[in-house]
């Protein structure tokens, strides 16, 4: 019996990797982000006060209907600044993986596909760029590197993620590269742009898209990390780090000021981990392949 | 390789100064700036000298211990790191020991019966706690728990040494254990879920189920040895950016570790700290890795073969 058992277990842990459909909560996570991404791009033309306005009949003040998160110390609206605020992490989020993307997954792609030395030399080097402590050298790199502007957070970040993006796409393509329909392409005289696009692309996104939410959440997280280090970007405009930051001194007299932006920032990494996860498990791809 | 990791690692923290604008004696000095300090610092770092030479008279003067003074403190900077470090160290290893130690069995747990309700709540807390980064965490413990329950939270006066008093020193790193650990766990917790999920497919433990082995022994004897490869890697990837990675917390929680010593040296300006804590902690990292690949070797000796 305790065989018997032991199948059906066996059997059950083999079912849910399999067939697993994306679920409710896979696209209330994407209108989510969608909704956080609209809110981000037309803020200037939403119905909500002005973020940098500062109101002083209303400090510090509890969540009202004129005011729906509350507001900060100088009065300014809680509300606004995290709509305003959500635009720093996602732009440095969204930036930071258009340049590692931009030249890792291509990079990644081409070492995998051709080999040879060009592989091994490029993997080398990728390698030793890794053993480097990335945080460290962009912690300093940044507050050594004045003034200060998104735009240098971006690139140095993105800059920073290149190995790694590039690491995750060489191995993916490997695993796709030995295939035996790449070979038959091959033979059928297919050329090398068209066999990289047509066979290998579609069988590398799957893990690249996981992997670049990971990304972006991770990016989003480091730009909070900075901003409590005063290197993000300049006050008075918002970012959920500088927010929560402002909050840190006076959490006793104003709670709402750390709790509403940390709720926003939770939220978006929660969709973003979570559509990650169901897309990897959707396609088949186990957490330690990336 | 591991020549080579080393030599760009030593290139790359010598000549971050050199990637920023500016002359970097100025940098360097900062406020400290005086005409006998700057003869210091060129013999110090051959700053006269062309730019590829000047590397060889810093590794030079590197390999004998000689890190040579702040100019903005005017301390040794070897001393200052010196004495960062081993707070770093403990926190690392309290931290690890808590993750390590939930992880493993709720995992197993989990693994056990894939989609139980066990298994969907830890798989559903896993995902929130990987979602909230540390900094939020702290702001929210000290909000909701350190302020009510009095746990030292905050001020630099609040972390007490491990050579004057244990239990102080214990109860002051205990917030920051805490977040640390908690940030491990969900990691480990995940890769080790996963792979146990797909070891226990394997016909070698349906074998051994056949034979009437315990389940408790076929998870510690058999299944767990197999499934930990990725897990180590990870914890080795993971620990290695904790080293001063962890530079968040520290700095909250006034933990004077590397990652506090990095954010205060950077506020000052104080070049030569901030370029002797990136050389430690590459080299550190660099230690932890080959320490798992060791680990990972002994765990599963066909890597090594192939």
């Amino acid at each position: 019996m305790f065989v018997q058992e032991s199948i059906e277990e066996v059997a059950l842990a083999d079912r849910p990797e399999r067939k697993k459909k994306l679920g409710i909560l896979f696209w209330i996570c994407v209108v989510w982000l969608l909704i956080n991404l609209i809110a981000a791009v037309f803020a200037n033309f939403l119905p909500i006060q002005n973020p940098l306005i500062q109101d002083y009949t209303a400090i510090n003040s509890s969540p009202s209907w004129h005011h729906l998160f509350g507001t900060d110390d100088l009065g300014r609206d809680i509300f606004s600044r995290v709509v305003y605020g959500s635009r720093v992490s996602i732009e440095a989020g969204l930036g930071a993986m258009v340049i590692g993307f931009g030249l890792g997954a291509p990079l990644g792609m081409l070492a995998a596909y051709r080999r040879g030395k060009f592989d091994s030399i490029l993997t080398m080097f990728m390698y030793i760029f890794l053993a480097f402590p990335a945080i460290i050298a962009t912690i300093a790199i940044l507050s050594f590197w004045t003034p200060r502007s998104l735009l240098k957070i971006i690139i140095v970040i993105g800059v920073a993620s290149i190995p790694l993006v590039y690491r995750v796409i060489r191995t993916a393509t490997l695993n796709v590269a030995t295939k035996d329909y790449v070979i038959a392409a091959k033979v059928q005289g297919a050329t090398d742009r068209r066999i990289m696009v047509k066979e290998l692309l579609p069988n590398v996104a799957p893990i690249g898209v996981s992997f670049l939410l990971i990304g972006i959440a991770t990016v989003v997280v480091l730009e909070g990390s900075l901003a409590f280090l005063g290197l993000s970007v300049n006050p008075p405009t918002p970012s959920w780090g500088n927010m929560i930051n402002e909050a840190r001194t006076i959490l006793q007299v104003n709670p709402w000021l750390a709790i509403f932006p940390s709720l926003a920032m939770c939220l978006f990494l929660l969709c973003l981990n979570f559509i990650g996860d169901r897309l990897r498990s959707h396609f088949d791809v186990t957490e330690s392949k990336l | 390789m591991l020549i080579g990791i080393v030599f760009v690692i030593t290139v790359g923290a010598f000549y971050l100064i050199h990637l920023l604008p500016g002359d970097p004696a100025v940098v360097i000095l900062g406020t400290g700036d005086s005409p006998v300090n700057k003869a210091k610092l060129y013999a110090q770092l051959g700053l006269n000298k062309p730019v590829y030479q000047q590397y060889f008279v810093w590794i030079n003067n590197v390999l004998h211990g000689r890190l040579g003074n702040s100019f903005i403190s005017g301390d040794s900077v070897w001393g200052t790191v010196k004495n960062a470090i081993p707070i770093d160290l403990e926190l690392m290893v309290i931290s690890q020991i808590l993750a390590f130690a939930s992880a493993i069995p709720l995992a197993m747990r989990s693994a056990k019966k894939p989609d139980g309700w066990l298994d969907r709540f830890l798989s559903a807390g896993s995902f929130t706690l990987l979602s909230i980064p540390s900094f939020i965490a702290i702001v929210l413990l000290v909000l909701f728990v350190a302020i009510d329950l009095g746990i030292p939270h905050t001020g630099v006066s609040s972390y007490v040494s491990l050579g004057t008093d244990w239990i102080g020193n214990l109860e002051s790193l205990s917030l920051p254990s805490i977040v640390l650990a908690v940030g491990s766990f969900v990691v480990y917790y995940r890769i080790l879920r996963s792979d146990l999920i797909a070891t226990l497919q394997e016909e070698y433990i349906t074998m051994a189920r056949s034979k009437g082995i315990s389940q408790r022994r076929i998870m510690w004897r058999h299944a767990l040895r197999p499934s930990s490869v990725a897990l180590l890697g990870t914890a080795g990837v993971n620990i290695g950016g904790l080293l001063a990675g962890g530079f968040i917390v520290q700095f909250l929680l006034d933990i004077p570790g590397l990652g506090y010593l990095l954010i205060s040296s950077i506020g000052l300006s104080d070049y030569l700290v901030v370029q002797a804590i990136v050389l430690v902690v590459a080299v550190g990292v660099i230690l932890i890795n080959f320490f798992f690949d060791f680990l990972i070797n002994i765990v599963d000796p066909r890597i090594s073969r192939e």
